[in-house]
């Protein structure tokens, strides 16, 4: 499996556990729920293989718990759901961000509110990952698109997880998580940075609280509650402000080390597709059909979605003359595009779908050719 | 010579939030008691709780504390056993943390009997929110969200626990603390998932709504309700009233343990990659 050179033909799901596995992932708590099922059930047969912990859970809380639970002992730990359970998780997610504690947490997304489209793709929770538990905090949310992506991905969440002492999501949706083909396993190089926790010395500045997990003498003291850099709760309106801003601040403050896009034939472009996910699949075939047409089109991506690349998407926008935004919702990106543009002139055509169908590589080129005639 | 405690506790902590007279304070004392007369080495032992008065006891206790969500601190409890098998893993709780919201994991818990040990501080109000009815307030309770009294029946926590599957259960009350430290550490040295239920005053929201504003009253009373286990099995129905049964209520040591039996699972999986490479 590490031979670089080895080609593999796995779903979507199967990616994140082999992924999940390779970063030095012992333990996964989770519950069914489509389209994540496939995630538990491989890793119900893998970890046990290498000497980790399998566990279903009796709800997605009680997943959430477990992981953060196993994290607290020393294991880099993994959930994977779909937007019903995530809304569920998010009281454990708070916690997690709060206590900061590593963890990674993939969401295949499908068609909500509430029970929605149970295995049609979707991606509409993706606010809910910014903004899903109560209290100011921010989030690390990582979107690929294309297999290998998600392999690399997948691994830079645990990395990230462990490196900023936070719950990092993977977010993938339907499409992605059920989709089987072929590719390349990442080489060590093209996987970044794997380590044991034990390693992560750098991490301590990222971490409010004494950074060690239980079980190494410290009799750490950890809890939800606003809490000292001791560990311990406190209402002290000034060290309580202090502890948000640094829960805030360590991942606003690196944003430009998250940050991760893919551009596509940008350099000459009058119009850019911004779109995230498999959406990215289909702008790809508009785009090459919108060029042979002699239209001026290229593609951004971002693939750390949150924090979201504000400066980056300026710059983008102050280039070109319109933007395209495919996506699985009713305009989520585009709200973020909107809010990092600053020229109101550059016109946002929006290509939604919300009713668990792929979006058609058609749809995008008849957006790119309407914003070329309004250029 | 008494019992030293300072090893135990984190005085930095002190004082603590638990109004005078609460109970909560003897029976983390007796837990204290209990995890030394097994031996338990602090730096090995994880002390986990939820929300509520009772779940403040691991800020104050010496060892690896966690302190959960409301509801939640089995499945915390559970992770970090599972991540940790050779560790020791206990958890406190109150009864609307453990039966109310946290009953589904009470129950889940208790089924997979993994080796855990809860101690569960049955009070019968919520009392950090402001006294409102629990999941064991007595029918006709009188609390700030049932002003003309409990409609509810009662959660009989052990009866509860031992129907799920929990392999130790045990009742005490805080009126007998040597007896009590002796039922919880029946829990800590049993293999599987042993729930110690523990019938406890609290004057400020209970007491003061139910004619029993005293601590040391109430204390008394509870205690008064407390028939042991070989003389309950001896009342009549109707003779049984307000009483509860105390002592080990239910000991089961041929169900096998959790992680124990997850090993079992890794050398069938291990077996089947070998066989099949």
């Amino acid at each position: 499996m590490s031979q670089s050179n080895d080609r593999v033909f796995w779903p979507g799901n199967e990616i994140i556990v082999e992924a999940a596995l390779r970063a030095g992932c012992t333990f996964f708590g989770g519950y069914p729920i489509t389209p994540s099922s496939e995630i538990a059930a491989h890793m119900a047969l893998r970890l046990p293989q290498i000497g980790g912990t399998f566990i279903q859970m009796e709800d997605e809380i009680a997943a959430m718990g477990a992981v953060i639970g196993a994290s607290l002992a020393g294991a880099k730990s993994l959930t994977a759901t779909s937007g019903p359970g995530l809304s569920l998780k998010q009281e454990n997610i708070g916690f997690a961000m709060m206590a900061e504690v590593p963890c990674v947490i993939v969401d295949a997304q499908r068609g909500g509110p509430s029970t929605g489209l149970p295995t049609a793709p979707a991606q509409s929770d993706i606010m809910q990952a910014r903004w899903g538990t109560h209290g100011d905090h921010s989030v690390i949310a990582l979107t690929p698109t294309y297999p290998r992506e998600l392999y690399i991905e997948t691994i830079r969440a645990f990395h990230l997880a462990e490196l900023y002492r936070t719950p990092v999501y993977v977010m993938l949706d339907e499409i992605m998580a059920h989709t089987t083909e072929s590719f390349r396993i990442p080489s060590a190089d093209e996987c970044g940075i794997i380590k044991p926790r034990s390693e992560y010395t750098e991490a301590r500045v990222n971490s409010w609280r004494p950074f060690n997990d239980y079980f190494q003498g410290q009799h750490l003291h950890i809890t939800g509650l606003s809490h000292t850099a001791e560990g311990f709760p406190t209402t002290n309106p000034a060290i309580v402000h202090k502890s948000i801003l640094h829960l805030v601040n360590k991942i606003v403050n690196a944003q430009p080390q998250i940050e991760r896009n893919a551009e596509y034939l940008l350099d000459d472009a009058d119009i850019a597709v911004i779109t995230f996910g498999s959406p990215g699949r289909a702008a790809r075939e508009a785009v090459l059909a919108a060029r042979a047409n002699g239209i001026k089109v290229g593609i951004f991506r971002p693939i750390t979605y949150w924090p979201f690349p504000v400066q980056t998407v300026r710059d983008l926008v102050d280039r070109v003359k319109a933007v395209v935004v495919p996506e699985l919702n009713l305009g989520m990106l585009a709200l973020q595009v909107e809010k990092s543009a600053m020229r109101p002139e550059v016109r946002i055509h929006p290509v939604n779908e919300t009713g668990g169908i792929a979006i058609e590589p058609e749809r995008i080129l008849a957006a790119i050719e309407e914003a070329q005639r309004g250029i | 010579m008494g019992f030293d405690y300072s090893p135990w506790l984190r005085p930095e902590m002190m004082p603590n939030i638990w109004c005078p007279g609460c109970g909560v304070g003897i029976i983390v004392k007796a837990f204290i008691r209990a995890m030394s007369a097994c031996g338990w080495n602090r730096d090995d032992t994880a002390f986990v709780s939820g929300i509520g008065c009772t779940s403040r006891a691991p800020g104050y206790v010496n060892m690896n504390t966690l302190h959960t969500t409301h509801g939640r601190a089995l499945t915390f409890a559970t992770g970090i056993k599972l991540a940790a098998p050779d560790k020791n893993v206990a958890v406190i709780s109150g009864d609307g943390d453990a039966a109310a919201i946290g009953g589904n994991h009470l129950i889940h818990t208790c089924r997979r009997n993994i080796d855990i040990t809860l101690v569960i501080v049955n009070n019968g109000i919520y009392g950090m929110t402001g006294g409102q009815y629990s999941p064991t307030s007595l029918p006709e309770t009188r609390a700030a969200t049932s002003p003309y009294g409990n409609l509810d029946r009662a959660f009989d926590l052990c009866e509860l626990s031992k129907a799920a599957g929990a392999t130790y259960v045990a009742r005490g009350h805080v009126g007998n603390a040597i007896f009590l430290e002796r039922l919880i550490k029946g829990g800590l040295e049993h293999k599987g998932f042993a729930v110690i239920e523990v019938m406890a005053n609290c004057h400020t929201q209970y007491g003061r709504r139910n004619k029993h504003p005293d601590p040391a009253e109430l204390i008394q009373f509870i205690g008064s309700r407390a028939v042991s286990v070989s003389q309950w099995s001896k009342l009549a129905p109707e003779e049984r009233g307000d009483k509860f049964p105390v002592g080990v209520l239910h000991k089961d040591t041929t169900v096998p343990e959790y992680t124990e039996t997850y090993k079992v699972v890794q050398a069938r999986a291990r077996e089947r990659l070998k066989a099949e490479s």
